[in-house]
Parts: structure tokens; C-alpha cells; sequence
């Protein structure tokens, strides 16, 4: 833990020197008021991060559990729903996010009429709902992974104690899958973070929607630099943590 | 080619479901034009990230310690930080600084959007396979190494041609997995006006107001590349099959 | 079985001591072998005869201690250019057989003297093909290590070590990890080379081998050389106590 510690040490030191650097590469007269720009526009780019957490903890939230039934239909018995079930998962893990992302935006109508009530459906929904499906196909994936993994050896001495494959899964393999698909499930929650800024290509405000807005609104191309750059280090501090618990957690959960 | 464009017609005709890229020569030119883009964008960053692998690798196995670190944090800041902020960072960012003077004396930048894509996209998977390729050269036997320097092959000589090639074909599955990542990747060119498939579908579909039809055009072709690119990685892992060894 | 005896000595070990952190393996060691002549090391897991292999060519470094090889001193050697024609005058067949993969016994073999040594490539490949004739496994030279036994895989490793025309060759307990069929074939072949005049180090557990082809029997115990003479001196007369008990262990 120590040494993860120091190592995140390191890393938001190395980033406020490189904050500090590309704000000096753009002019010694100009460093000061880059650092003054970066620190007045903080709260509202914050907020921004914010809505992206928001949307990626929806979007994970939304995806784990379809994805689960998916998974579910991956190790079915019938090969009909097998292939039903990876049809479905391969569409939407080998289509690019931002393709699934524009599909949602453009053929989700804008508002939705149900029983006569009628339900308005702002983008970013559109855009959770979009991510949702990729975190789906990924968690099937993860999932159908894990039990692959099991020993065979499980199954046969679940079906020989009269274990019916609803019990087996139910009581014995799904719990024991849960530990192994923690680390893939981080590392997904690591991904779908970062790729919720592509919502901003389609419209929805977030980080990177605000941070062109911050920029238009001071005009001044010397801060394109340090601007993008605080961007990139917020996910950076957010994502890296993320990344080395997952290793921790990969070698504890190791399979002997 | 024209009993096809003409049921395409008739289908738009009869039923509004339409794909204009089947009939319209315009559309096609222009989306062919976008699918070899994606194809361009793909290629380059495969293999130059390939390269950025086998050298970071390499590079994170030297003595010293800042090589080292360096190496290692470069790595974990293209792994951390989200492809389209890269890309936006040197696209916009990078090129603010990077000026020069075209020739009617205004200021241009230095390095062109696909030039940027290219750059920016193969850093981002260079750095994955930084990784994968560390973790499949800790996976050759110590001993191997001993009998290479005991054969007199210098740290790199060995490093050549004992490590990575046996490295290479144990990280092969998951390199295939990053690079197939990296195709699905080249979308986010998109942001930076790059004219890939994504883009000029958008170009497509504004014009044609056909967009479920395009969208089915754009996910079929992807499906295509990636599925075209998996049986060529399947190809080439049998190829680079050795009988007895991790099999 | 005494061979051509010569004066000349290609190695000179002299106090060597080696610790790894703070276990101490070596505790200064001295022995010298003379060019022709064949050395087999006996002895408990642990007494540090690997070790001491693996300093004489150089693959580990010594705490104390010179160790003479073929006239360089190996201590002295740092960079791998420097290490070179230490490589080309002793060659070492490991336990583990420790071929490449992902090359057929034909390369294996030739791998080392092209792009090391960089000889001509057509000479090599005649060359690496009357050793696999002599190790006899000629019909093998495509075959990838993962496609051959145990036995036939350690034939290549020491034909890979003759590839490079060594004045000595070691030998670290290369029989350890076989069935004892293919030991036999492995043990005819090194005999082979000892009655070509090969010079020899062996580390081994083969003492009926030993007894046969050695010249000089040496019994390392805790890091040290307790006793060494002639095998008939060694198994049949041992002075030393810890000598005599572990010989009873064995034979």
C-alpha cells in the first residue's frame, strides 16, 4: 500500500511540474496569468467532471446488470439463445462507442410517449443509454469469461451431488465468478470513464464541452495548451488510482 | 452495377429505406473515400504502435532508473487519460505552439489533423502494448536467458532475438485484442475533422437525411474491418506457431 | 582412467568465495584443471556446485577470489564484448536443455556462431550439421525443440555448445532432468566427447559415470571442496568422514 501511495505521490507531483512547464512554454510574462486562468475556470470544469462521473456510474450501473442477463444467455444451454445472446454481444462490443454513441443520439426520438404521458428524453440520456449497451456486451463478455474459468470439476461434482444447473449456477459457480470479475469490471469502469468525453462530440456538456467553452470565452490561444492539458490530468488522477488497485486486486484474486 | 442501384432505388422508392451509397455515385465515391481513410488511419497505427511497444518494452528493461521511470510514466498517462482528450491536446493544444508561417506569411500549424490522428492513435495503443509486451517478456524462462548470454549474446543481441521473438508470439492474443481496440479507436478522428467513415457518413446522411440507413452501412463496415482484421491476427499467431511451445 | 595428460592448466580457481545476500555458497574454493584432463564435482543439493559453474564462464560474479580460464581473468571481464572470447573457449550444457523455442536444432545450433561470432553462414551450417550427425540425431534438423524427447533435446544443447569450438565444456548435472533411458544415450555422447580429449568440468550425480570417465573426482560440501583424488581414491578410499557418508548415501 506504501508503495502505491508513493507512487501516486509522484505522479501529482510530475503532473503540477508538468502544469507548471507548459504554462512557462508559453511565455514567461504569460505563466502567472495561465495559472490564474487555469484556477478561475476550476468550479465550472469540475462540475463538468462531475457529470461525466455521473454519467459513467449510470452508464456502468445500467450496463452491469443487462449484462448480466446477457452473460447469463452466453453460457445458456440452447444453442439458439447462445448465438442470439453472442450476435448481440459481438454487435456491440466490435461497434466503435462513438458509432453506438451517434446511433442513440440520432435514432432515440426526443421525447418518448407511454401511456399518454409523454417523457422527454434529454441527450444526455440518449448518450447513458448508448454507453449502457457497450458496458452490456462487455460485461456478458467478463462474465462468460469467468465461468469459463471455473474448473469443469466444479460442475461434475455439483451434477453428481443432484445439483440442477439453475442451483449450480445460483449457488456455486456465480459466487465464486463474482471475485474473478473484479479486476475486468474496474478496469471497465476505467474505460467507460474515460470514453464518456466522447459524448461531447454529439453535444451533451460535459469536461470537454465546457473546457472548449472556458476556452472561446477567453480567447486566447496561449491557454489551448495548459487548458487541454488540466483535462487530461484530472482524468489521469482519477483513472490511475483505479488502475493500480485493479492490479492489486488482480494478483489477491490470483488463480493458482 | 446498375440492376443493383436500380433495386436500391426501388427499395427507397417503395419502402423509404435509403441507402444512396448504393446508387448515388457521389455518396459512394465519398464514402469509399471515408472507408479507405479508417483503413489508412488503422494501418499506420498498427504498425507504428508496434514499434512504440517493442522500443518501450525494451526501453523499460534498461539500467537506468530514469529511462525507466520515464518510460513507465508515459505509459501509464496514455493507459489513464481518455484518446479523444489526447487527441484534442495535440491537435489543439500542441499545434498552438508548434507554429510556423506558410507562405502567404500566416501562421499555419506544423502537422495536419490525419498526421495528428495517426500520432496521437498510436501512442495511445503503443502504450497498451508497452504493457502486454512487458508482461509477455517476463514470461520467458530465466534459464533461456542464461543460455543466451552464456552463448556470448550481449544484453541486446539476446533481447533481439530470443526475447522478443518469444514474447511477442505469448502477448499475441491480447496484442490482438488492443489492436482491434485500435481500429474501433480511429472513430474518435472524427472530433479533429479527419474525413474517416464516421465523418463523412455524418456528411452522408446530413445531405440524404437517411441516418438509420447509414448508421446500418457504418456498423456492417466496422463489423467487416474488425472481423477482417481478427481472422488476419488468427492467420498470423498460426503462422508464428511453434510445435511444443505454449501451444 | 587416466587421458593424455598435458601440464598445460586452463582453469585456476584460487579462494573463491560467493555469497547470495547473506548466504554464503562459496567459502573459498580452489582447484585447478589441466587441459585434456576430465573433472567430475559431487556432492549434496546446495553445496554450491551450479554456483560454481556458473562463475567460472562468467554467468555469475565472485566476492573474492581469482578465477583463471583459458588465460583471461574472469573477474576482470565487465562489458559482454569483453566476455566474448570467454564464451568461445567455454561452453556450458545446462540441467534444463534451455533451447530455443522458437528455432529448429539446425538454428539452434548455428544461431550462436553467426550472429555472435559472425562466421560465414555456409560453413557454419556444415559444421552444424556433422555435430548433429555426431550427437546422432542427423534427420532432426528441422525438427523444433518442442517436437524432440528430453534426451534428444539435450543432444542439440551440447551440440549448441560444440557449435562454438570451446577448449572446455561444462556440464551441469545435464542428466538430472531425464528418464533414465535417455540417460544412458546422453551419457554415451558425452563420453564420446571426453575420449575425443575434450576437457570437462562435470557436475553430476552419475557416480558410476564419474567413476568411469573421470580423472579428477572432486566432493564439495557446505561450500567448500572437502575432498577430491582420483575416483579410485574417492569412492573406493575416502579419508574424510563427511566424503565416506555421503557416498554411502548414494552408492
Amino acid at each position: 500500500m506504501s508503495t502505491t501511495l508513493s507512487r501516486y505521490a509522484v505522479a501529482m507531483s510530475a503532473l503540477a511540474l508538468l502544469l507548471a512547464g507548459s504554462a512557462f512554454a508559453a511565455g514567461p510574462a504569460a505563466h502567472g496569468s495561465i495559472l490564474a486562468a487555469l484556477w478561475k475556470w476550476t468550479p465550472f470544469l469540475l462540475g463538468g467532471f462531475g457529470f461525466n462521473l455521473v454519467i459513467s456510474a449510470l452508464s456502468m450501473l445500467i450496463g452491469t446488470a443487462l449484462g448480466f442477463a446477457l452473460g447469463l444467455g452466453l453460457i445458456a444451454r440452447g444453442r439458439l439463445m447462445r448465438a442470439a445472446c453472442g450476435f448481440v454481444m459481438n454487435l456491440f462490443r466490435n461497434a466503435p462507442r462513438l458509432v453506438l454513441l451517434f446511433m442513440c443520439m440520432f435514432l432515440i426520438p426526443f421525447k418518448l410517449s407511454l401511456f399518454g404521458t409523454t417523457v422527454p428524453l434529454p441527450g444526455w440520456e440518449k448518450a447513458v443509454f448508448g454507453m449502457s449497451l457497450a458496458v452490456m456486451a462487455n460485461v456478458a463478455e467478463i462474465l462468460r469469461g469467468a465461468v469459463q474459468s471455473i474448473p469443469t470439476a466444479q460442475w461434475e461434482s455439483a451434477e453428481s451431488l443432484a445439483f440442477s444447473r439453475f442451483q449450480t449456477l445460483w449457488s456455486i459457480i456465480l459466487p465464486q465468478c463474482l471475485k474473478r470479475m473484479i479486476p475486468p469490471w474496474m478496469s471497465l469502469y476505467s474505460i467507460i470513464t474515460m470514453d464518456t468525453v466522447l459524448v461531447s462530440v454529439l453535444g451533451v456538456g460535459e469536461v470537454m464541452t465546457l473546457t472548449g467553452e472556458a476556452l472561446a470565452s477567453e480567447n486566447n490561444d496561449r491557454l489551448l495548451l495548459p487548458f487541454y492539458g488540466y483535462v487530461l490530468v484530472w482524468f489521469f488522477l482519477y483513472c490511475y488510482p483505479i488502475g493500480l488497485w485493479t492490479a492489486r486486486l488482480e494478483r489477491r484474486y490470483a488463480v493458482k | 452495377m446498375d440492376p443493383v442501384a436500380a433495386w436500391f432505388r426501388w427499395l427507397d422508392d417503395a419502402h423509404g429505406i435509403n441507402f444512396t451509397v448504393a446508387y448515388d455515385a457521389f455518396d459512394r465515391a465519398r464514402f469509399l473515400r471515408g472507408l479507405l481513410m479508417t483503413i489508412e488511419l488503422s494501418v499506420s497505427s498498427i504498425v507504428l504502435s508496434l514499434i512504440i511497444g517493442a522500443v518501450g518494452a525494451g526501453m523499460a528493461r534498461a539500467r537506468n532508473p530514469i529511462l525507466r521511470g520515464c518510460v513507465y510514466w508515459i505509459v501509464q498517462f496514455f493507459r489513464n487519460t481518455p484518446p479523444l482528450a489526447q487527441l484534442y491536446f495535440f491537435f489543439f493544444g500542441l499545434n498552438s505552439v508548434l507554429v510556423t508561417h506558410g507562405a502567404n506569411g500566416l501562421p499555419q500549424p506544423l502537422v495536419g489533423n490525419v498526421a495528428w490522428a495517426i500520432l496521437s492513435l498510436s501512442l495511445f495503443a503503443g502504450a497498451h502494448n508497452v504493457e502486454l509486451f512487458r508482461a509477455g517478456i517476463e514470461a520467458v524462462p530465466a534459464t533461456m536467458l542464461e543460455a543466451a548470454e552464456s552463448l556470448g549474446y550481449s544484453r541486446f543481441g539476446t533481447y533481439r532475438h530470443i526475447i522478443l521473438p518469444l514474447a511477442f508470439r505469448i502477448s499475441l492474443p491480447a496484442v490482438n485484442n488492443n489492436l482491434v481496440n485500435l481500429v474501433k479507436t480511429t472513430s474518435v478522428a472524427y472530433a479533429i475533422a479527419v474525413p474517416e467513415m464516421l465523418y463523412v457518413s455524418n456528411q452522408i446522411w446530413s445531405d440524404s437525411l437517411n441516418v438509420p440507413e447509414m448508421m446500418l452501412l457504418l456498423l456492417v463496415c466496422y463489423l467487416a474491418l474488425v472481423g477482417i482484421l481478427v481472422r488476419f491476427m488468427g492467420w498470423w499467431e498460426r503462422a508464428l506457431r511453434v510445435p511444443g511451445f505454449g501451444a | 582412467m587416466v587421458h593424455r595428460v598435458t601440464n598445460e592448466i586452463l582453469v585456476e580457481i584460487r579462494d573463491v568465495h560467493k555469497s547470495f545476500g547473506k548466504i554464503e555458497v562459496l567459502r573459498g574454493v580452489s582447484m585447478n584443471v589441466t587441459r585434456g584432463e576430465v573433472v567430475c564435482i559431487i556432492g549434496p543439493s546446495g553445496s554450491g556446485k551450479s554456483t560454481l559453474l556458473r562463475c567460472i564462464n562468467g554467468l555469475a560474479p565472485i566476492d573474492r577470489g581469482t578465477i583463471k580460464v583459458v588465460g583471461f581473468d574472469v573477474p576482470s571481464l565487465k562489458t559482454d564484448a569483453q566476455k566474448i572470447p570467454l564464451r568461445k573457449a567455454v561452453a556450458i550444457v545446462f540441467q534444463q536443455y534451455n533451447l530455443f523455442p522458437h528455432k529448429t536444432a539446425l538454428e539452434n545450433i548455428m544461431m550462436a556462431p553467426v550472429q555472435v561470432l559472425k562466421e560465414d553462414r555456409a560453413e557454419v551450417e556444415a559444421r552444424a550439421r556433422a555435430l548433429l550427425r555426431k550427437v546422432r540425431l542427423d534427420g532432426k534438423e528441422n525438427a523444433y525443440p518442442g517436437e524432440l524427447s528430453g534426451g534428444q533435446q539435450q543432444r542439440v544443447a551440447i551440440a549448441r555448445a560444440l557449435a562454438m569450438r570451446p577448449q572446455l565444456i561444462l556440464f551441469d548435472e545435464v542428466t538430472a532432468a531425464l528418464d533414465p533411458e535417455t540417460v544412458k544415450e546422453v551419457l554415451t555422447t558425452i563420453r564420446e566427447l571426453v575420449d575425443d580429449g575434450l576437457t570437462c568440468i562435470l557436475v553430476t550425480h552419475e557416480m558410476r559415470f564419474a567413476a568411469e570417465v573421470a580423472d579428477l573426482v572432486c566432493f564439495t560440501d557446505g561450500g567448500v571442496i572437502v575432498e577430491q583424488g582420483t575416483p579410485d581414491q574417492l569412492f573406493k578410499a575416502a579419508e574424510q568422514e563427511r566424503t565416506r557418508t555421503f557416498l554411502s548415501q548414494i552408492l
